[in-house]
C-alpha cells in the first residue's frame, strides 16, 4: 500500500526544513504606506483649496462692511476703496460675457475641426494638424494675451472691422479666449467621434447617404456626449482663465452689458489685487477668497458635469 | 460579332442630385475654413510677434536685467528664475507623481471607497483653473502655515501643484501600458512586489513617465496667474540667489512689460516671447524624441 | 487493437462496477471514512451532476512514493461560484504529470493553485489541501513569496522581460540573492533549456529580438535559474509551431531528470507524447447550463490513460469524439 509521510492531522514537516527560514516583510509593507501617503497628498491638497477658500469666505463676511445679500445682488464693485462695495455681480458678468462670447467662437470652430479631422482629413492632413493645435493648446495664456492687448484691438477689430472698442474691452478677450479653448473642445470631441463605430457609418453609406450626410445625422448625434463634455470643459476653461482678460480686457469692474467697454472678470480681479502686497487679513485680501470660491464652485461643477458625459460616452462603446 | 455598348452611368443610375452634391461641396469646405481659422490666429500670432521681437533680441538682451529703461532692460534674471522654478517643480512631482500613481495602479484596491475618492479628487485637481492654485499658494504657502514669503521655493511649490495631478494621470497611463504578463513572469519567479515593480514594471514605463514630466514642464513653465499672486510684486533686477530669494520668470516678465504703455516695452515682451516659446519648442521636441525613440512595442 | 481489447473487456460498464473493482477502489487516505460498495454521495455545492462522477480516482496509488504534491479535495472558487471542485491525486518526482481536459475544465486553475499564483487574483477562493512534499502549501506561515522560489512556472504565451537575454536570466536568482558566479548561473540555466549554442555570443542582445520559440524557451530558462524543484508549465506551446513545440517536449525528457514537471495540455498527443502520469479533467454542466464546474474525471499512468482508460468519457475524449 501507499506509504505516508503524513500520519497526523497537522501540517506535517516543517514548512522552515522545506522552504527556508521566513523572510522579514516589514520593508514591503512600509513601502506600501509611503506609496499611500504620496497618493494622499492629491486628497490634502483638495483639502487645503477647500479650506483655504471656504474659511476665508467665512470670515469675509462677518465682517461688517459685507452683507451675503449685499454681495450676490449689488452691482457695485470696489473692494479696495475707502468705502468698500461688495457686489459681486459685475465680475460674475463679465466673466459670464466673456466665456459666452469664448463659446460662440469655439464650439463652431471646435466641432467643424473635430469633424474635419475625424471624418474627413487624410491621414497626412490629420498629421499635420493635430501637431498644430497641439502647438495652440501649448502656447502660454500670457501670450495670448499679449497678442489680444497688442494686435487684435488695435489692428483686426479697430481696423480691420472697424468696430470701435476701447483698448480694454470684453469682446477681444472673449474672442481671444475662444480661440484658446479651440484645441479642448477639438481634442475630446474628435475623439467622440472617432470612436463612433464603422458599422453605425456604413449602415448609413449602405442607404445611399453621403458623407456630409453620414457625418451630420450619424456621426455628429452618435457622438454627442463626448461633443457636449468637450464643450463643458472648454467653458470651464473660459471661467477660469486669468491672463487674457487681465491683460487685455480691462481691471474696471462694471455693469455695462456691452462688450466693447472695458470689463473685469472675477480671475482679472483675484490677479490684479493679489499682485499687490494686501495685507493680511483686511477685507481686500479675504475678497481675493471670497471670489476665489466663488470661482471654484463654478469650475468644480462644469467639471463633474463634463466627467459625467465622458463616462457616459466610454461606457457606450468601450 | 456583338458589342455592347457602353450606357452612361446616368442611365443607369440615375442622375446625381445637383442641390445635394452642391451641398456636399460647400459643407466640405466650410469645415475646412473652420478648421484653420484657429491655425490662421496661430499663424498671425507667431509671425507679428516675431517680426516685433526677433530684432530686440541680442546677446545684451539675454543677460542684462530688467530696468526702468527700455534699452538697457534685458531678461537674464527671468531666465534664471525660471530655471529656479523648473528645478524645484521637478523635485517635488517625479517623485511624489510617480508614487502616487505606483499606489493607484499597483496597490489600491479600487473596490475600496478611499481609493476612488483619490482617484476623483485627482480628476478634479487637474481642471482646476490656475489661479486658485495661486490663491491658496498665497494662503498656505507664501503667508499662514508655511510662511515663506514670496521666494523660488514658494513658487515652485506652488506651480508644482499646479501640474501634479497631470503628472500623475499620465505617469499611470506608462505604467498601465506595461502588459500584465510580465508582473506575471517576474511574480512566478519569487520576486516581491515591490521587486517585481522596482525592476521590471518601473523601468519599462519609464520613457511614458519621462515624456509626461518633460510635458508637465513645460505648462509650468508657461503658467503666469499662479506667480502673480506668488511672485515679487516689483520687477526683480537679480538672479536668484537660492531657494528663499526672491525671483521673477519668464512669463512675469512679459506680463510686466505688457502691462507698461510704453510701446518700448511692448516690443521687449514680444522678444521674452520669442525666447519663451523656442525654450518651450525644444523641450515638446525632446519630449517626442524620447516617446518615439524609446516607445516600447509590447 | 485498442478498441478490441476494450469491447472484449466491456468499457461500457456500469458505474457499480467500479465501485466494486478493488483496483480501481483501494482504501483511501486514513482518516476519511467510506463504505465499500457504495457510492460517495455527489456534493457540488449547487446542483447536481447529471451522472454520478466516478467514485474514487487514484486517490492513493502504489507507485507513487514520496510525491512532490498531493492534493486532497482541492476546490476553487471564484466569487463564491465554484470553477473546479474535488480534486485529489499526488504528483510524482522526476517525472511528467499531464493534465488534459476541454478548455474551461481547471486544469490551468489547479495548476495554479502549486505556486499560489491565484493569490494574485482577488476573488479567487481555495479550498481542501495543498501539499508540498507534505507541507501544506495554504497553510498560515507560508510565503508565496518562498513558494514560487522552488516552484516555477512557465506560461501560454512567452512572457520575456525588455531586456538582455542575461538580464532575464538573471533577474531570478538575482533576486533570490543567490551566490556564485551569474554568468555561470546564466550559462548553466541556458545550457539546461538547449539555448546556450543559440544565445553565446549575444547574451545582451533584447529579449524581444528571438523568435516565439526561443522566447519560450528563454521563460524555460529563466524559470530553471533558480533551481527550482518544480515547473508548472500552463500550455507552454500552445503559442508556438510544430518546430518549436517538438523541440520543448525534447527539453522537457532531459529536464525531467533534475525537475519535477507539471504540464498543462489541451493537445492531446503532446500529453501521450511527453507525459508519465495523466489526469483528465471535464466540465461538468450540472443541473443548469450556468454551472460550469471542472473535476477530475481519471488519473493513471499515461499509456493506461491512452489505451485503456477506465472511463468511458475519458475513452471519448483521448478518441477524439468530443473536447
Amino acid at each position: 500500500m501507499a506509504t505516508e509521510v503524513v500520519t497526523n492531522g497537522s501540517g506535517g514537516p516543517d514548512a522552515r526544513s522545506v522552504f527556508g527560514p521566513p523572510r522579514r516583510r516589514l520593508g514591503e509593507k512600509a513601502i506600501a504606506v509611503v506609496l499611500f501617503c504620496a497618493a494622499v497628498t492629491s486628497v490634502v491638497i483638495t483639502v487645503g483649496i477647500v479650506a483655504s477658500l471656504a474659511g476665508e469666505t467665512i470670515t469675509f463676511f462677518a465682517d461688517k462692511a459685507v452683507t451675503v445679500g449685499g454681495f450676490f445682488t449689488s452691482s457695485e464693485w470696489s473692494p479696495l476703496f475707502s468705502d468698500p462695495q461688495f457686489g459681486i455681480r459685475p465680475l460674475v458678468q463679465a466673466t459670464l460675457i466673456i466665456s459666452a462670447i469664448a463659446l460662440l467662437v469655439a464650439i463652431p470652430l471646435g466641432i467643424g475641426t473635430a469633424a474635419f479631422l475625424s471624418e474627413y482629413a487624410s491621414p497626412r492632413v490629420r498629421a499635420a494638424i493635430k501637431p498644430t493645435l497641439e502647438l495652440l493648446a501649448g502656447v502660454p495664456t500670457v501670450v495670448f494675451g499679449y497678442f489680444a492687448l497688442t494686435y487684435f484691438t488695435p489692428t483686426v477689430l479697430n481696423g480691420l472691422l472697424g468696430l470701435d472698442v476701447a483698448v480694454f474691452n470684453g469682446l477681444a478677450g472673449g474672442l481671444i479666449v475662444g480661440i484658446l479653448i479651440v484645441p479642448t473642445i477639438a481634442s475630446v470631441a474628435q475623439d467622440a467621434m472617432t470612436a463612433v463605430p464603422q458599422s453605425l457609418r456604413e449602415g448609413a453609406y449602405g442607404l445611399g447617404a453621403s458623407r456630409r450626410q453620414v457625418t451630420v445625422r450619424v456621426v455628429i448625434p452618435a457622438a454627442l456626449s463626448g461633443v457636449t463634455a468637450g464643450i463643458v470643459l472648454g467653458a470651464s476653461r473660459a471661467v477660469g482663465e486669468t491672463m487674457v482678460v487681465l491683460i487685455a480686457a480691462g481691471q474696471l469692474p462694471t455693469t455695462s452689458l456691452d462688450p466693447r467697454s472695458p470689463m473685469e472678470t472675477m480671475t482679472a480681479f483675484i490677479g490684479a489685487t493679489g499682485k499687490g502686497d494686501v495685507p493680511t487679513g483686511s477685507t481686500g485680501y479675504k475678497a481675493i477668497f471670497a471670489v476665489g470660491f466663488a470661482l471654484f464652485v463654478m469650475t468644480l461643477i462644469l467639471n463633474t458635469i463634463s466627467i459625467r458625459f465622458v463616462r457616459r460616452y466610454r461606457q457606450v462603446y468601450e | 460579332m456583338t458589342t455592347a455598348s457602353a450606357r452612361p452611368a446616368r442611365d443607369v443610375l440615375g442622375k446625381p442630385s445637383s442641390s445635394h452634391r452642391l451641398r456636399d461641396r460647400l459643407f466640405v469646405i466650410m469645415l475646412a475654413l473652420l478648421t484653420s481659422v484657429a491655425l490662421i490666429v496661430l499663424a498671425v500670432l507667431l509671425i507679428n510677434t516675431a517680426s516685433d521681437g526677433v530684432p530686440e533680441i541680442s546677446w545684451s538682451f539675454l543677460t542684462s536685467f530688467p530696468s526702468a529703461f527700455p534699452a538697457k532692460a534685458g531678461i537674464e534674471s527671468a531666465i534664471t528664475g525660471t530655471l529656479w522654478l523648473m528645478g524645484v517643480v521637478t523635485f517635488v512631482i517625479v517623485p511624489l507623481g510617480v508614487a502616487s500613481a505606483l499606489y493607484l495602479e499597483e496597490y489600491a484596491d479600487s473596490s475600496r471607497w478611499w481609493n476612488r475618492v483619490i482617484e476623483v479628487n485627482i480628476q478634479n485637481l487637474a481642471a482646476v483653473p490656475s489661479i486658485v492654485y495661486g490663491i491658496l499658494g498665497l494662503a498656505y504657502i507664501v503667508r499662514g502655515p508655511l510662511s515663506l514669503g514670496r521666494t523660488v521655493l514658494a513658487g515652485g511649490l506652488t506651480l508644482s501643484l499646479v501640474v501634479l495631478p497631470v503628472v500623475i494621470i499620465t505617469a499611470r497611463e506608462a505604467l498601465r501600458a506595461v502588459p500584465p504578463s510580465i508582473k506575471e513572469g517576474a511574480l512566478a519567479l519569487g520576486a516581491t512586489r515591490w521587486q517585481a515593480i522596482w525592476r521590471q514594471i518601473l523601468p519599462a514605463s519609464i520613457p511614458g513617465i519621462a515624456t509626461g514630466v518633460i510635458l508637465s514642464i513645460a505648462r509650468a513653465i508657461g503658467e503666469t496667474a499662479p506667480l502673480i499672486l506668488v511672485g515679487a510684486a516689483t520687477f526683480v533686477a537679480f538672479n536668484p540667489t537660492g531657494l528663499n530669494s526672491a525671483f521673477t520668470a519668464l512669463p512675469l516678465q512679459i506680463f510686466s512689460w505688457v502691462s507698461q504703455p510704453s510701446d518700448q516695452f511692448r516690443l521687449l515682451a514680444a522678444a521674452a516671447i520669442i525666447v519663451l516659446l523656442v525654450i518651450l519648442v525644444a523641450l515638446n521636441a525632446v519630449a517626442i524624441w524620447l516617446r518615439n525613440r524609446y516607445q516600447q512595442r509590447w | 487493437m485498442a478498441h478490441d481489447d476494450r469491447s472484449a473487456r466491456g468499457i461500457v460498464r456500469d458505474v457499480s462496477d467500479v465501485d466494486r473493482d478493488p483496483e480501481l477502489n483501494p482504501p483511501s487516505e486514513p482518516g476519511a471514512a467510506e463504505v465499500p460498495g457504495q457510492v460517495p454521495a455527489v456534493s457540488l455545492g449547487q446542483g447536481h451532476s447529471s451522472v454520478p462522477v466516478v467514485a474514487n480516482h487514484d486517490v492513493v496509488d502504489d507507485e507513487i512514493d514520496d510525491p512532490v504534491f498531493v492534493t486532497e479535495k482541492l476546490s476553487v472558487s471564484y466569487g463564491g461560484a465554484p470553477a473546479v471542485l474535488d480534486v485529489s491525486l499526488r504528483v510524482p518526482q522526476k517525472q511528467i504529470t499531464a493534465f488534459i481536459g476541454p478548455s474551461g475544465c481547471g486544469k490551468s486553475t489547479i495548476i495554479r493553485c502549486f505556486n499560489r499564483m491565484n493569490d494574485l487574483i482577488p476573488t479567487a477562493h481555495v479550498e481542501g489541501m495543498v501539499r508540498y512534499h507534505g507541507v501544506d502549501l495554504y497553510g498560515g506561515d507560508i510565503d508565496s513569496v518562498q513558494v514560487r522560489k522552488r516552484i516555477g512556472m512557465v506560461f501560454q504565451k512567452p512572457n520575456p522581460f525588455p531586456k538582455s537575454i542575461y538580464d532575464n536570466i538573471a533577474f531570478g536568482p538575482k533576486v533570490l540573492g543567490m551566490k556564485g558566479s551569474m554568468e555561470q548561473i546564466v550559462e548553466q540555466a541556458l545550457r539546461r533549456a538547449s539555448l546556450w549554442d543559440d544565445v553565446k555570443d549575444r547574451l545582451d542582445d533584447n529579449a524581444f529580438g528571438m523568435s516565439g520559440g526561443q522566447q519560450q524557451r528563454l521563460c524555460i530558462a529563466r524559470a530553471l535559474a533558480t533551481n527550482p524543484d518544480v515547473l508548472l508549465m500552463d500550455e507552454p506551446c500552445s503559442a508556438l509551431d510544430p518546430i518549436s513545440t517538438g523541440r520543448i517536449e525534447d527539453l522537457m525528457h532531459e529536464l525531467k531528470e533534475t525537475v519535477s514537471i507539471v504540464i498543462v495540455t489541451h493537445n492531446m498527443q503532446q500529453a501521450a507524447r511527453v507525459s508519465d502520469r495523466t489526469a483528465f479533467f471535464i466540465v461538468d454542466m450540472g443541473s443548469s447550463e450556468e454551472a460550469r464546474i471542472g473535476r477530475l474525471v481519471e488519473y493513471g499512468p499515461t499509456d493506461r490513460i491512452f489505451t485503456n482508460p477506465h472511463d468511458i468519457r475519458t475513452e471519448e475524449y483521448v478518441s477524439g469524439k468530443f473536447g
